[in-house]
């Protein structure tokens, strides 16, 4: 299910190498993380917003078949259909077999990360439906035949130039756009086309309400309302976690992801979708449709890691990651990156194949202080570290070594002397600059960065002087 | 069948886990708005929404004629059935069904106002068709100030108070926009490019 071929050390030190790529995450870096202060900081009470979030997930994860149930009772006797796929597989299969169905030809999608997640689109085409994506985002990625790079800036990685060539190669008869304004004007043309033919739309579901039988989508640019209003059938794909009990559960949460994710106050457009069209309605789709996907997410539940399923996916875990804005979505392989694909990688699709996720983090925890629904995310990744360890997948040489270092911690005496040594002969080896410019098997540090060196004395000996001065 | 397979996926590892659902914590405490009308004009101009001030719905037509004016040629206008009634030009076609690729501007009447975000609920129906708010190029929206209320959990309350969920239920906050090329935000994505707002009382 991987989208990368090789581990994620070789794709970073690629990523790093990448000079469009690099200009496109220099964009990045300060602006989302800057949104989101002056967004939440308008909030006297976003951390009390956030607690609360946590804790209504957590309540509906400790029952979530109840609302499960009360949620697909509702939506049926709304006239909508629930249809639950327990695993990527079979959730294609439900989806393909409602195109079938409908005699579909053009099918239009609004973003959904449980479509990339399930890959639908390559099923979708090798059946051969036109599928088009009409978030702009995700639209530019489609032509570029890439994953997204980010969970809600899914074209992220992709310099204005390199959109205006992609357009010119896949909008024939049209003349070349450079800036902004002409490439989405360019985007807007022709999808609106793709709308007005498309007869089934497919969306996301941010949110599922159990009262009212809904499905929420928040987006901006109205593509996926277009989606799924102008479409003959609707269809909803979600993960079996996103059902919320009340509207007013609802509104907690729609009042910190835009802030959480993009820093708006909130997003452009909040659509409530409730079955298919009424009686007497001139317009909406006449089939409503909910795939709602396990694919591990019960299984998830029951062990260390049901925390992950509070994710609301608003991406604030990766603005605020220095190894994603380092290397960008792509390196981590598949289509959940920064933390909360770090641990959502590994657990979906094998924690030996991404042995290195988790291990890439620097456990700073930026991430966990900013995720909106509370997740602790640094602490989840050191216990999938502590899971790969025991299930033996640390490799050969780091395992001996760290034993060794382990055996060596429990000797006292012996560890100070080495201590001693080391801390010595790295301070002769600085010299008077007190940096260490080069240094044998520490390369890979010392061929970008001097390496700082110690003072000469180890702290226990400073400790331990500072500690006589005082009596 | 993978609806029963889920349930008891989810079922068995709930055991397992052993935990206590703490139960749903009590609502969120309104925040009291000290000048709901300003502080819903401060939001949807942040919104990037014009608005003005209307006596009475009388004089709808005429201003939202004149803002359109200043769009360009709005053609065939698309305008909710409420207020398909009141004195629209006679040369001029309104049309009270779903928008079409020919339309251009739609004028549209909210079902309320939310004070704390600057937003719009438009909700589907008979008399609403959804279409009115996503095709157009131009939307002139109509809200009477006794529909404003102070925050989201007003309009579930007023929602529940008709009886039925519509169908589509629309918050709109301004023009359709995205940031999808380096980030530079650009107004007018699929959705409409203007938003005017027609404050009646
Ligand atoms: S883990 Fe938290 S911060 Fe990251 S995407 Fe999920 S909800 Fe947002």
């Amino acid at each position: 299910m991987s989208t990368a071929t090789g581990n994620f050390e070789s794709r970073a030190a690629l990523a790093l190498k990448d000079a469009s790529l690099q200009k496109a995450l220099g964009n990045f870096k300060p602006l989302f993380v800057a949104k989101r202060a002056s967004a939440v900081a308008e909030l006297t009470d976003f951390e009390a917003l956030r607690e609360r979030a946590a804790q209504i997930k957590n309540a509906v994860l400790g029952e979530l078949d109840i609302w499960l149930e009360r949620y697909a009772e509702a939506v049926e006797a709304a006239g909508g259909k629930v249809h639950f796929a327990f695993d990527a597989e079979e959730a294609r299969e439900i989806i393909l077999r409602i195109c079938r169905e409908a005699g579909a030809k053009t099918i239009c999608k609004g973003k959904s990360m449980v479509s990339e997640e399930i890959a639908l689109n390559p099923a979708l085409e090798a059946a051969g439906y036109e599928v088009v994506e009409t978030d702009l985002g995700e639209y530019i990625i489609q032509l570029a035949q890439e994953p997204p790079s980010h969970i809600i800036a899914p074209a992220i990685h992709k310099t204005r130039e390199q959109v205006a060539d992609l357009f010119e190669a896949h909008h024939p008869g049209r003349p070349r756009e450079d800036s902004v304004a002409g490439l989405v004007n360019e985007a807007r043309h022709v999808l609106r086309e793709k709308f007005f033919k498309a007869d089934v739309g497919i969306t996301g579901g941010n949110f599922l309400i159990a009262e009212t039988g809904s499905s929420v989508i928040v987006t901006n640019e109205g593509n996926g309302d277009l989606s799924q209003t102008l479409a003959r059938v609707h269809i909803v794909t979600s993960g079996i976690e996103r059902v919320l009990p009340t509207l007013d559960d609802l509104s907690v949460f729609l009042r910190i992801l835009a802030r959480s994710a993009t820093g708006q106050d909130t997003e452009c457009y909040t659509t409530i979708s409730t079955g298919p069209c009424r009686a007497g309605d001139p317009d909406g789709p006449q089939e409503y449709h909910v795939v709602l996907v396990d694919n591990g997410r019960s299984k998830m539940l029951g062990g260390k890691f049901r925390d992950m399923l509070r994710c609301i996916r608003c991406g604030a875990c990766m603005n605020h990651c220095p190894v994603y804005s380092a290397v960008g979505g792509h390196a981590y392989g598949w289509v959940y990156p920064g933390p909360m694909g770090a641990i959502l990688t590994p657990l979906f699709n094998g924690m030996a194949e991404h042995y290195d996720l988790p291990n890439a983090c620097t456990l700073n925890g930026r991430c966990q202080s900013v995720c909106p629904v509370k997740i602790p995310l640094a602490e989840l990744i050191r216990t999938l570290r502590s899971e790969q360890v025991k299930a033996g997948l640390m490799p050969a040489r780091q395992r001996t070594l760290m034993a060794a270092w382990g055996w060596v911690a429990r000797q006292p005496g012996l560890y100070h002397a080495l201590e001693r040594f080391g801390s010595r002969l790295l301070r002769a080896r600085a010299g008077k600059a007190g940096r260490i410019a080069s240094m044998p098997g520490a390369a890979a540090w010392t061929g970008i960065r001097d390496l700082p060196a110690p003072s000469g004395a180890t702290f226990l000996e400073q400790w331990q002087q500072q500690r006589g001065g005082e009596q | 069948m993978s609806r029963e397979q889920v349930l008891v996926s989810i079922r068995f590892a709930l055991a397992n886990a052993g935990i206590c659902p703490p139960g749903l914590p009590a609502a969120r405490p309104t925040q009291a708005i000290a000048d709901p009308l300003a502080r819903f004009i401060e939001r949807a101009t942040l919104h990037a929404c014009s608005h003005e001030r209307l006596a009475s719905l009388a004089e709808v037509p005429a201003r939202a004629l004149a803002w359109l004016a200043t769009r360009g040629e709005p053609g065939a206008l698309s305008v909710a059935a409420p207020l398909v009634g009141l004195n629209w030009p006679a040369d001029l076609r309104v049309d009270t069904g779903a928008a079409s690729e020919a339309t251009v501007a739609a004028v549209s009447l909210a079902f309320a106002g939310i004070a704390e975000s600057g937003t719009l609920v438009m909700h589907s129906g008979p008399e609403s068709p959804i279409t009115h708010n996503f095709v157009p190029e131009f939307h002139v929206i109509v809200l009477h100030l006794e529909d404003l209320l102070p925050d989201q959990e007003a309009v579930w309350t007023k929602l529940r108070a008709t009886g039925a969920m519509p169908r589509a239920l629309n918050l709109i906050a301004g023009p359709s926009r995205t940031g999808d090329v380096e980030q530079t935000i650009q107004i007018g994505a699929h959705g409409p490019r203007a938003v005017h707002l027609l404050l009646v009382g």
